[in-house]
């Protein structure tokens, strides 16, 4: 899968108040590709996605989508393009089932009344689409699920409305070793379903593990956006603490362009 | 996953067991529900009908109910707020306030009875949008701006009615509410409709998730609720049906008129909480409001309408007060009433913590209540006593709720 982007920033300026977050940074999403998002803590992962998701509005640069420029005010606006955003808190009502976590603020309606079985139907056709099967009840509350499966249903929440591109803010932070690799599992078929994914991860062999891309922040800057297969962990290593790393990082012409 | 892999005939009885299990599963992780408020009402009724027969008396049974009503009422409002995690603290006299609008505009303006009953539930709506705005726009604590607001509301109580003289109210429609009842056969009716309209429902939801292939409870657990439902509803509806009237020359007997509108409430409450868009809302701030913020939820909106729902509430329950006291004076949704209102509430299942409870805990909690209330009244306590134990009664229900969700914490629930 070699089209175009789906998603490009470039130029993208963003400053809170007096301090410079993203200096001119860009950054591509290709659909059917996993891009780990990787920078050190401060390096301004969080403020990209959420100028991403229109959390943020940026200060200067362009935001194309399918080629075009938009305008994104607002997370509605994200959303509307099919931009979903999975924070790391995951933001699930625990005192709600999976059902009604997935749907929430979205309901399906017939008239005044809520269409329960419809959304069920479509609940479970999303989650059998992720072949996700741990998860024993659709009707059972969230509080009830272990890490991994809450992570499953906000991811599915999340590709539940057609989404093209979803972003993961550390999926596996606090998930033991099988959750891991399940949630990582995931996270692949998302991509093997054509959708753009990107990952945000502190952790190299979960980048390795899953991701087509790199993209490296460092201090605000994108030090490299590369393919996975071309570069080593311990470039990526050096990418995010130092922001070069041999032909490869700031300063070297290659970096933010590739 | 679920739906796929069930085989669509499934064994009716390992349908049933999985039911059961799940049930029983749900109690030990900590969803009590309204078992705790259906044990305590048996055992409390048990005790009372031993110790004072005439506790079973069809005139004591009729008594409950109307006892109850105002404050179940005001229970279901407050519900609302509950489910947030806040507080009203002046649902009282909110009641009171209106029931003093009401009596005001009935005695002193003579005004007929459906324009002071809309003026009453306007006033009450309009004190939750304030208290409601209050919260949510300005971010004041409802537990200091409904504390406020019941220091207040007692003032504005008490300057309706002209510094602690009493008005009485002598309009028949009003009176009626909590002093009449309904025709023995009207009651038969409308209880036999009720249940065939219930079991209807239950029926086709099943039928319709099952043609869908989705998990549908099985057939023999809606007969069974069906029957439960029936036996108690036709109990009841016996029980006030008999002759309560001492003497031989006025006839007393049927549904007290309030039944029927506490039923006509609960049921309206219930629908809007389960199956609409704004009920499923309302419990998702409860939960999360950030998430509930984030999934694009007018969480501002939610909060102030509650509030509004609270109030409005309070006022159908300072209309039903006035109409059982027949007047309405300084202390109309004073005293105990909020505290009786707040503890059917908890009682009934209803969470402290937000993002739990049912509007049917008001009624069941308001129930046990009544109980209390009026039992110990049958038994000659005083005042003092009837406070004190049902002080302990809501700490211990308080405790419940509490406990229960440590064990769901406990339990990963």
């Amino acid at each position: 899968m070699s089209q175009g982007p789906i998603l490009e920033l470039r130029g993208i300026n963003k400053s809170f108040g007096p301090v410079q977050v993203l200096h001119d940074v860009a950054f591509s999403v290709h659909p059917g590709e996993v891009t780990a998002l990787v920078g050190d803590n401060g390096a301004g992962k969080s403020t990209l996605v959420k100028c991403i998701g229109g959390i943020h509005p940026i200060d200067s640069g362009e935001y194309l989508f399918e080629g075009e420029r938009v305008h994104v005010n607002g997370p509605r606006d994200a959303a509307e393009l099919g931009v979903e955003i999975v924070y790391q808190d995951l933001a699930l009502c625990d005192n709600l089932d999976i059902v009604q976590n997935m749907f929430l603020g979205r309901e399906r309606k017939s008239g005044l009344v809520l269409d329960e079985d419809t959304m069920e139907e479509m609940a479970a056709k999303t989650l059998a689409g992720l072949s996700v099967r741990t998860v024993k009840s659709l009707r059972q509350h969230v509080s009830s699920l272990s890490g991994g499966q809450r992570q499953t249903v906000a991811i599915a929440k999340a590709v539940l409305w057609n989404s093209k591109v979803v972003i993961l803010d550390e999926p596996t932070a606090a998930l033991g070793v099988a959750q891991t690799a399940q949630v990582l599992e995931l996270v692949r078929r998302l991509a093997d379903k054509g959708l753009a994914v990107v990952l945000i991860s502190h952790n190299m062999n979960d980048v390795f593990a899953v991701s087509d891309r790199i993209a490296a922040l460092y201090l605000g800057r994108m030090a490299a956006q590369v393919k996975a297969s071309e570069v080593t962990h311990s470039q990526v290593v050096e990418l995010i603490t130092s922001g070069r790393s041999g032909e490869l990082g700031i300063g070297n012409g290659i970096g933010a362009a590739s | 996953m679920t739906t796929e892999t069930l085989p669509k005939q499934e064994n009716a009885d390992s349908a049933i067991g999985t039911h059961v299990r799940g049930y029983v599963e749900r109690v030990r992780g900590g969803e009590l529900g309204a078992l705790p408020a259906v044990f305590g009402l048996i055992i409390l009724c048990v005790v009372f009908s031993v110790l004072r027969p005439s506790f079973l008396s069809a005139l004591n049974f009729a008594n409950l109910f109307t006892q109850g009503a105002a404050v179940a009422v005001i229970a279901m409002g407050l519900i609302f707020v509950l489910l947030l995690g806040e507080i009203d603290l002046s649902a009282g006299f909110a009641s009171g306030v209106c029931a003093a609008v009401l009596a005001v505009l009935l005695t002193f303006q003579g005004w007929p009875w459906y324009l002071a009953v809309l003026t009453a539930m306007v006033t009450g709506a309009v004190i939750g949008l304030v208290l409601g705005s209050l919260v949510a726009k300005l971010g004041i604590p409802s537990f200091v701006v409904t504390l406020a607001a019941f220091l207040a509301f007692q003032g504005v109580v008490l300057l309706l009615v002209k510094n602690g003289t009493n008005i009485s109210i002598r309009d028949e429609t009003i009176l009626a509410i909590a002093n009449k009842n309904v025709p023995p056969a009207a009651g038969w009716i409308a209880t036999a409709v009720g249940v065939a309209a219930y079991a209807a429902i239950q029926f086709v939801q099943a039928r319709r998730r099952a043609a869908r292939g989705l998990v549908a409870a099985p057939m023999a657990v809606i007969a069974a609720r069906v029957a439960a439902l029936a036996v108690i509803a036709g109990a009841a509806v016996y029980m006030l049906n008999l002759e309560r009237s001492r003497t031989a020359i006025v006839s007393l007997k049927g549904v007290p008129i309030v039944v029927p509108l506490i039923v006509i409430l609960l049921i309206i409450w219930t629908f809007v909480l389960r199956r609409t868009a704004y009920g499923r809302h309302i419990y998702a701030v409860g939960g999360n409001a950030e998430a509930a913020r984030r999934a694009g939820i007018n969480v501002d909106r939610i909060r102030i309408s509650a509030f509004v729902i609270c109030s409005f509430m309070a006022s159908i329950g300072g209309i039903i007060a006035a109409s059982r006291a027949n007047s309405v004076d300084p202390n109309t949704g004073g005293s105990n009433v909020l505290l009786f209102a707040v503890g059917a509430a908890v009682i009934g299942g209803t969470s402290l913590f937000g993002g739990k409870g049912r509007a049917l805990d008001a009624v069941l909690g308001g129930a046990v209540v009544a109980v209390i209330e009026n039992g110990m009244g049958l038994m000659g306590y005083s005042a003092g006593v009837k406070f004190v134990v049902t002080g302990s009664v809501l700490l211990l229900a308080a405790g419940v709720d509490a406990l229960s969700r440590k064990r769901s914490a406990a339990t990963g629930r």
